[in-house]
C-alpha cells in the first residue's frame, strides 16, 4: 500500500515538474487519488518538492477542498449560505443526513460517501444547491436529496446525477451540467453578439501604448468589486520592468451571491481568453493564467479544449496572428475552496502553490507579482469588457453607463424574486429598477455587493449601481418580508469568519467577536452597549485590516446598524434588575462543574433566585 | 537611491531613507510607535496590526509601509491610542492569557502594552479556546494557549536558523502554530539555542527550567516601560 502511496505521489509530482510553486495542483491530484492528503503524502510531497513540510501542511490545512483526514470516495459539499437557507438548505440537509445516516462534516462508515457544507458554490440562482465531487446538482428538495443519495449507492457516480442539460454550453458534452444560465437580461456590451479574432486583430493592429489607452479612453473600471482603473494597472506593469510578465484572469468569484462570472465561463470563455491575451500584448507578457476557483472545477475541461481549439485557430501559442505577431499562452490554475483567494495577491500566493495569504503592499502586483515578475490581475467581467473596446471602440463601450461609471455591469440576482438570473444593466440603473426587472420588487431589504458590500433598507432602493453610489462586484440578495435580518447578518458574519485566513488581528479575532456578539443579541442576551461596541470593533477593522477581507468583513454589522437600527434596538434592553444579561450563570460553572463531578449550588438560578 | 527624505510624525520632522519603513525611521528618531509582531532583525510581517498608524491619512502598518517624501504620519493620536487598545484587548480574549499564573509576566511584550496603551481589561467576550500544549522536548516548551500568532518564531526559524520548523496551519480563528508539519517539539530538530527560542514576545515558546529566575523588580518591564528604550534614543534638546 505504501508502495502505491509513493509511486503515485511521486508521478503526480514528476508530471507538475517536482515544482515546489506546483503544490496546489499536487495537492489537489493527490486529494482526488486518495480521498485525502495525509502526512505520509506531505511527507513525500516535501521530499519530492524540496518544500518545507511545514508548508505543505500550511497549504493543505488552508484549502477547505483539502483535507489530511480521508473523505469519501464522494463527497457531497452542500451550499450553506442564507439564498440557500431561505430556499430550504435546512430541509436538504437534514435529508441527505437522514438517509446517509451521517452528520455534516462525517463519512458514511463504509468509507463511501461525506457529506459536508460548504460556502456560496455560485449557483444561488438555482438553490438549493451542492457539488456532487466536482458534478453541481440544483434546487434540491428533500425528495431530490433522497434519490441522490440512492443513486450514489448504487452506482458512486456523481455524473450519473445529470438527469437533464442546462441551457446554453451547459449541453456541450465536455460539461453536461443541470446548471441553467437564467440569462435574463442581454445588454449592449458584454452579452453583444461577438466576432471571434476581431479584438485581437485590432488589438495587434495597434501598439501597445496604444492599446492601453484604449481601455484608458474607454475609462474601464475593474469589475470584481474594488473598481481600480483597468488602464491604469496596465500601464503599470507595462513600466515595471521583469523578464517574465504575466496576465491572471481571475475567476475566483467567491463573493456570495454572485454567479456572473459561471456564466461568462460557460457562454462567452472567448471573450474571456481574448481579454487577456490584449492584455499580455498590452504589458509584454507572454504568459497568461486562468485562476479557476474550485467550485468550478465541472467547465475545466471545456474551457481547457476552448484553448486548445484558439491554440489551433492561431489566437494562442508562439505566434498569435495579426499584424505585430506575438507568443501567449494561457494554463489555468485551479483552486481549492478559499474566498480570500479572489484576493489578488492572496491569489497570487494560492498560484504559487502556498495557503491564500494576502501579501504586504506595496509591492503591487503590477510591480511584483506571480513569481516576482510584473502581474496583472483582471476579473472575468473585465476582461470581457477589455474585448468589447477592442472589438467596437471605446467610444462605443464609453457611451453606456454613466460619467465615472462607463460600460454596463453584469448582476447575479438571487433571494427572494420570482426571476433570479444575470441580468446586464448599464451602471447608473436604479437598484429599484433591478428589483422590478427580477419581480423582487417588494423586498424589506437588498444586499448590495454580497457580505462584503451594504445592506440597504427601501428608502435606499432609488440610489443607483455604480462605483460612486451603489458599488458592486455583482451580487444582488433580495430578502422579502417576514425575513429575520439578524439572521441574515449572522450568516454573513459566519462566513467571514470561516474565511479569514487569520494572518491580522483585526479580521481573526474581530470576525469572531462580532459573530459572538450578534450571537448574543439575537438570542435576546444583548445589551444596548453592545451595539456601540460592535460599531468600534467593527470601524477598528475596516481601518487596521491587513486586506479587503478584513476591511469589509465588519459591513454587514456597520450598514445594517446604521439601516436597520429599530431592529437591533428592539432586540437589546438593560435588565430591569441591574443584572449583566449577557452572564450565562449556567454557562459560567458548566465546566467546573464537570471537573468536580457535582452541581453547583448556585445552578439553575437564574437572576434573583428563580429557578 | 537618491538621498534621505523627510517625513512628519505627529509634526516632527523626521529624516528617512528612501525605502526606510515608517516604524524604522520612527525608532532612529527615537519616536515609539507600539508593536508587537515586528522586531528588528525579522522580516517586516505586518499581522499583529498594533503598529497602525495614518500615513497622509490612510491607515497602514507602519512596519511594512515605506515612507514617502514630505509624508504626514499620525501616530500619538486618541484615535489610534484606542484602536491599538481594541487591537491588544482582541488579542488577549481570543486565547487564553492568565498573567499572574505565567512565568513571562514582566517580560511579556503583550502584557506590557497593554499596561502601556491603559487596558484595564478586555471589552471583547472571552472565547477560552482549546488549544494544544506541547512540552516533548527537554529544553523547550510551547503552549499555544498563549500564542499571538506573530510569526516571529515562523520568520526566526525560517530565516536566522535556516530551518524552517515552524509555519502556520489553519485558518481564520483556528489559525496556529504547527511544528514540522504534525510533529512534536521533540523530534523538530529545534533546538534550545535556536533564534526561534528567542523571540517569542509572549509566553508562549518558553525555555524549560528558566521560570522566575529572575525576581520580581528586575524583569524587563518593571522598572520602563515597553518602549522606553527607542525613546531613549531621541536627542536631547
Amino acid at each position: 500500500m505504501s508502495e502505491t502511496l509513493e509511486s503515485t505521489v511521486r508521478r503526480i509530482c514528476r508530471s507538475h515538474g517536482g515544482d515546489p510553486t506546483r503544490l496546489m495542483d499536487i495537492a489537489r491530484d493527490v486529494q482526488d487519488r486518495f480521498g485525502c492528503v495525509a502526512p505520509a503524502a506531505m511527507d513525500l510531497i516535501s521530499r519530492i518538492t524540496g518544500a518545507p513540510r511545514v508548508e505543505v501542511e500550511s497549504l493543505v490545512s488552508f484549502y477547505s477542498f483539502l483535507s489530511r483526514s480521508p473523505k469519501g470516495q464522494v463527497v457531497i459539499r452542500l451550499c450553506d449560505d442564507i439564498i440557500d437557507r431561505m430556499h430550504g438548505y435546512h430541509r436538504v440537509a437534514r435529508a441527505f443526513s437522514e438517509e446517509l445516516g451521517i452528520g455534516l462534516g462525517e463519512t458514511t462508515a463504509d468509507g463511501k460517501i461525506s457529506l459536508e457544507r460548504t460556502a456560496c458554490i455560485g449557483l444561488s440562482d438555482q438553490a438549493p444547491a451542492a457539488l456532487v465531487n466536482e458534478v453541481p446538482v440544483t434546487e434540491l428538495s428533500t425528495d431530490r436529496a433522497r434519490e441522490i443519495v440512492a443513486g450514489l449507492r448504487e452506482h458512486m457516480d456523481p455524473r450519473r446525477l445529470v438527469t437533464r442539460s442546462g441551457d446554453g454550453q451547459n449541453a456541450h458534452p465536455l460539461v453536461r451540467a443541470m446548471v441553467r444560465n437564467n440569462l435574463r437580461q442581454v445588454g449592449p456590451l458584454v452579452f453583444s453578439e461577438q466576432v471571434r479574432g476581431k479584438a485581437i486583430s485590432n488589438a495587434l493592429a495597434m501598439s501597445p501604448a496604444e492599446v492601453i489607452r484604449a481601455v484608458k479612453n474607454a475609462r474601464l473600471r475593474g469589475r470584481g468589486g474594488a473598481g481600480f482603473p483597468a488602464g491604469m494597472k496596465w500601464e503599470y506593469a507595462r513600466a515595471s520592468t521583469g523578464e517574465r510578465k504575466f496576465v491572471i484572469g481571475n475567476a475566483d468569484e467567491g463573493e456570495p451571491g454572485t454567479f456572473k462570472d459561471r456564466v461568462l465561463l460557460t457562454e462567452l470563455p472567448d471573450r474571456v481568453f481574448a481579454g487577456m491575451t490584449i492584455a499580455g500584448y498590452a504589458i509584454g507578457a507572454k504568459e497568461g493564467i486562468l485562476y479557476l476557483r474550485g467550485e468550478y472545477a465541472y467547465l475545466r475541461p471545456y474551457l481547457e479544449a476552448v484553448l486548445a481549439q484558439r491554440r489551433s485557430d492561431g489566437l494562442l501559442g508562439p505566434k498569435v496572428a495579426g499584424k505585430n505577431p506575438f507568443a501567449f499562452d494561457i494554463r489555468i490554475q485551479m483552486g481549492a475552496g478559499a474566498y480570500v483567494c479572489g484576493e489578488e495577491s492572496a491569489l497570487l500566493e494560492s498560484c504559487e502553490g502556498r495557503r491564500g495569504d494576502p501579501r504586504n503592499r506595496p509591492p503591487f502586483p503590477a510591480q511584483k507579482g506571480y513569481l516576482g515578475g510584473p502581474t496583472v490581475v483582471n476579473n472575468v467581467e473585465t476582461l470581457c469588457c477589455v474585448t468589447k473596446i477592442l472589438e467596437a471602440g471605446p467610444a462605443e463601450f464609453a457611451q453606456h453607463g454613466s460619467t465615472g461609471s462607463t460600460g454596463t455591469k453584469l448582476l447575479s440576482v438571487s433571494g427572494d424574486c420570482r426571476l433570479p438570473g444575470i441580468y446586464e444593466v448599464p451602471f447608473g440603473t436604479p437598484l429599484a429598477e433591478v428589483l422590478r426587472l427580477a419581480q423582487g420588487e417588494d423586498a424589506f431589504a437588498v444586499q448590495v455587493g454580497g457580505p462584503s458590500g451594504q445592506l440597504v433598507s427601501r428608502t435606499e432602493f432609488t440610489r443607483t449601481i455604480d462605483y460612486e453610489n451603489l458599488a458592486t462586484g455583482g451580487s444582488i440578495m433580495v430578502f422579502g418580508p417576514g425575513r429575520n435580518l439578524l439572521e441574515i447578518v449572522h450568516a454573513f458574519l459566519e462566513f467571514f469568519a470561516d474565511e479569514s485566513c487569520g494572518y491580522c488581528t483585526p479580521c481573526r479575532a474581530g470576525t469572531a467577536f462580532l459573530l459572538r456578539m450578534v450571537e448574543r443579541i439575537a438570542a435576546g442576551r444583548g445589551e444596548p452597549a453592545d451595539l456601540a461596541r460592535m460599531e468600534e470593533l467593527g470601524l477598528t477593522m475596516k481601518a487596521a485590516s491587513r486586506c479587503g477581507l478584513g476591511q469589509t468583513a465588519a459591513n454587514p454589522v456597520l450598514t445594517s446598524l446604521v439601516n436597520f437600527r429599530p431592529v437591533y434596538d428592539a432586540l437589546v434592553k438593560e435588565d430591569p434588575e441591574g443584572f449583566r444579561r449577557s452572564f450565562e450563570l449556567d454557562k459560567a460553572v458548566m465546566e467546573a462543574e464537570l471537573l468536580s463531578g457535582r452541581r453547583s449550588k448556585h445552578a439553575g438560578i437564574e437572576k434573583g433566585g428563580h429557578r | 537611491m537618491s538621498g534621505p527624505v523627510t517625513i512628519l510624525i505627529d509634526g516632527v520632522e523626521v529624516s528617512a531613507r528612501p525605502g526606510q519603513t515608517i516604524l524604522d525611521a520612527a525608532d532612529e528618531a527615537g519616536i515609539y510607535i507600539p508593536r508587537l509582531c515586528h522586531l528588528p532583525g525579522l522580516a517586516p510581517f505586518g499581522s499583529c496590526r498594533v503598529c497602525t498608524v495614518t500615513a497622509n491619512g490612510r491607515p497602514c502598518a507602519s512596519c511594512t509601509t515605506p515612507v514617502t517624501p514630505g509624508m504626514i504620519v499620525e501616530n500619538d493620536t486618541e484615535r489610534l491610542r484606542e484602536m491599538r487598545r481594541q487591537i491588544v484587548e482582541m488579542l488577549f480574549s481570543e486565547g487564553n492569557h492568565f498573567c499572574m499564573f505565567c512565568e513571562k509576566s514582566g517580560n511579556c511584550e503583550l502584557q506590557a502594552m497593554a499596561y502601556r496603551l491603559g487596558i484595564p481589561a478586555s471589552r471583547y467576550p472571552g472565547i477560552w479556546p482549546v488549544r494544544d500544549v506541547d512540552s516533548t522536548h527537554p529544553d523547550i516548551l510551547i503552549d499555544r494557549n498563549r500564542c499571538i500568532l506573530c510569526g516571529r518564531c515562523v520568520r526566526a526559524s525560517r530565516d536566522v536558523d535556516g530551518k524552517q520548523v515552524f509555519g502556520f496551519v489553519g485558518r481564520g480563528h483556528g489559525k496556529r502554530i504547527a511544528v514540522l508539519g504534525d510533529a512534536r517539539l521533540r523530534d523538530s530538530g529545534v533546538d534550545v539555542t535556536d533564534a526561534a527560542i528567542d523571540v517569542c514576545p509572549v509566553g508562549a515558546i518558553l525555555r524549560k527550567g528558566t521560570a522566575f529566575r529572575v525576581p520580581i523588580g528586575q524583569r524587563r518591564f518593571d522598572k520602563e516601560p515597553i518602549g522606553a528604550d527607542i525613546e531613549a534614543r531621541k536627542e536631547k534638546p
